[in-house]
């Protein structure tokens, strides 16, 4: 009789997960594809400036509200400046808004959730101003914060990161009152394990897998919320392309081009579509218990 | 039952008192001089000094808050910087359209979604469910205003079947009213629609596992009787908690949809305040929404009783 002996030691498991993914590549093509598309976005996007294409800035009045041309691929806006290089240029503001909320807000959300599932004396205290947070909806708090701090990058980042705490929060705090009680933490308890100890060693790794797919919804949320607030007059201010403030720009002259709406708007919904079909397969991989749900 | 629900509503006072606070505290919490925010960067030094006495800048914080609470209790809101209105009487004028607006897309949203839903569950797997599955990771992805101008250039320029923008109350014209309401109404529902039908299909997939649908179905009922008395009974409480909560995605969805359609409603208030950092206004219109938001997801969570007698409050 031979004894299984499993190797847990964290190179171990990191390769165990990896391996989990590669093999939900391959059973979901889905998700393939729309990490690929992701790829192609953020390649476009960031490589933009060595295509050779247009300045995006470069205003020609002759030119304007051009028809799409081998020139101009996608015509252009009512300055006379070029489209298909505002909309790869503008990928840029809508791909690092989108990726850093989700980074800040599950960074946050992880650290006040660990605490607040963990220490029972703060919980209530902050799940209350949580409950309070969340009951303002998120892009009218988005909205407000930037009109107050003013039109910039960093505020629109920050100004969609704070609505979207809570939720993190609420996520991690579940997962660490379900695991608070299990034998494996009452036992680090018993041995006289420090608290930050117990939650960074043996807590906090198993929140991530429903983080980082928590983080995949949040990074498509917040390249739809930058356009929002760019299309409300709150967002990325006009001297940067975004996909938000393009078609904000040129919404007047909609019916003279569709062009000007379509073609953002379309790269703008293939990036959101790709993320949330990339977190949707993680989703199956990693986090077998929630594959059921919505 | 009746306790329960007094129970909840004076629970929902320190989470409205939480964000009364913070909702006052956003403009103090801004980098730089509130009047200076305010007036804007091409104020005189007299329009700033104006403004900060006109909001009372001058008092001591707690002094500050404390009036302004008082008269909020009292139902005023303070007056627009802009226009110089009371804010209660600016977002008693724009309520009309939005309520008309949100109720519509609601009614649309929920008479479509569930549905699309019960259907996608039952046939899982097919090209059905792959259809409901793929228009809803549509609306996901789509943002609200760029539906708005498709449905605009099909629906008005092309077929020509509905006015471009613009509002008539129902008061006025009923026909007006529905063929103004129509396009915006299906704008702001598609994410709404989105979530509902992903909902009712993710938990009716899980109740359709259930021995008793399994009964249901040995004893002979008919299909359509075991899918909506059967199953959809049992999944309606998953499902109205997400109806509740896709309100904020609706309430963010108004102030872009009414925008497109030009629509004056409280979305519209909310962008031109924005705009003109009319704060009192924006103060205001957060406040209505918020509270709105809550008791609306607590009346959601004592309709529980009505689909599941289990639930005993």
């Amino acid at each position: 009789m031979s004894l299984h002996v499993q190797d847990l030691s964290f190179g171990a498991r990191l390769k165990h997960r990896a391996r989990v993914v590669a093999e939900s590549f391959k059973r979901n093509p889905t998700m393939l594809f729309g990490v690929a598309v992701l790829l192609l976005m953020a390649g476009l996007a960031f490589l933009a400036p060595w295509l050779g294409l247009p300045d995006p800035m470069q205003q020609s009045p002759r030119d304007r509200l051009q028809s799409p041309s081998p020139e101009a691929l996608f015509g252009t806006d009512m300055y006379g400046r070029d489209l298909f290089s505002r909309v790869l240029h503008g990928g840029q503001v809508s791909l690092v808004v989108g990726l850093t909320v989700a980074a800040m807000a599950t960074i946050f959300g992880l650290a006040i959730g660990l605490v607040s599932g963990f220490v029972r004396r703060v919980d209530a205290v902050i799940m209350r101003l949580m409950d309070a947070l969340m009951s303002i909806p998120s892009i009218l708090l988005a909205i407000a914060l930037v009109a107050l701090w003013g039109s910039s990058v960093p505020n629109v980042i920050l100004a969609l990161t704070i609505p979207e705490i809570p939720r993190v929060v609420r996520l991690v705090r579940s997962v660490v009152l379900m695991l608070r009680d299990q034998l494996y933490v009452q036992a680090a308890i018993a041995c006289g394990t420090s608290t930050p100890r117990i939650l960074i060693r043996h807590i906090l790794p198993n929140t991530i897998p429903p983080l980082i797919v928590q983080a995949t919804y949040i990074c498509a949320q917040a390249v739809i919320f930058e356009a929002y607030l760019s299309f409300v007059g709150a967002g990325t201010p006009p001297e940067i392309p975004s996909w938000g403030n393009i078609m904000a720009e040129g919404r007047m002259f909609f019916f003279q081009s569709v062009g000007i709406i379509l073609y953002p708007g379309a790269f703008l919904a293939l990036t959101v579509f790709a993320i949330n079909t990339f977190g949707d397969g993680l989703r199956d991989s990693l986090d077998p218990r929630m594959q059921r749900r919505v | 039952m009746y306790a329960y629900i007094i129970r909840r509503l004076v629970a929902t006072i320190p989470i409205m008192a939480i964000v009364a606070v913070f909702v006052f505290m956003l403009l103090h919490l801004s980098p730089g001089d509130p009047a200076a925010i305010i007036a804007g960067d091409f104020a005189t030094e007299e329009q700033i000094l104006k403004i900060r006495e006109q909001l009372g800048l001058n008092d001591p914080l707690y002094i500050q808050f404390g009036s302004w609470l008082i008269n909020l209790l009292q139902g005023d809101m303070g007056q627009s910087i802009y226009s110089g209105l009371p804010v209660t009487k600016l977002i008693g004028q724009r309520l009309e359209p939005t309520l008309m607006l949100t109720l519509c897309t609601m009614l649309i949203a929920i008479t479509m979604a569930i549905p699309l839903g019960v259907i996608a569950a039952w046939k899982v797997g097919t090209w059905i469910d792959r259809a409901v599955m793929t228009l809803a990771v549509f609306g996901f992805s789509v943002p609200v205003f760029v539906i708005g101008y498709l449905l605009i250039l099909g629906g008005s320029r092309t077929l020509g079947w509905f006015p471009v923008q613009g509002y008539t109350s129902i008061l006025e014209s009923v026909p007006g009213f529905l063929s103004h309401i129509t396009l915006p109404a299906l704008t702001l529902g598609a994410v709404y629609m989105a979530l509902i039908a992903r909902m009712t299909r993710a938990t009716m997939l899980e109740v359709l596992n259930e021995d008793y649908v399994r009964t249901a179905y040995a004893k002979g009922l008919a299909t359509r009787k075991v899918l909506v008395k059967h199953a959809l009974k049992n999944a309606m409480v998953p499902i109205s908690t997400t109806i509740g909560l896709g309100v904020a995605l609706l309430i963010g969805g108004v102030v872009v949809t009414e925008s497109v359609f030009a629509i004056p409603g409280l979305g519209r208030l909310t962008v031109d305040a924005v705009l003109r950092t009319d704060y009192p206004v924006i103060q205001g219109v957060i406040l209505v929404f918020s509270f709105t938001y809550v008791l609306l997801n607590l009346l959601i969570d004592l309709s529980y009783v009505l689909f599941d007698p289990r639930i005993r409050y």
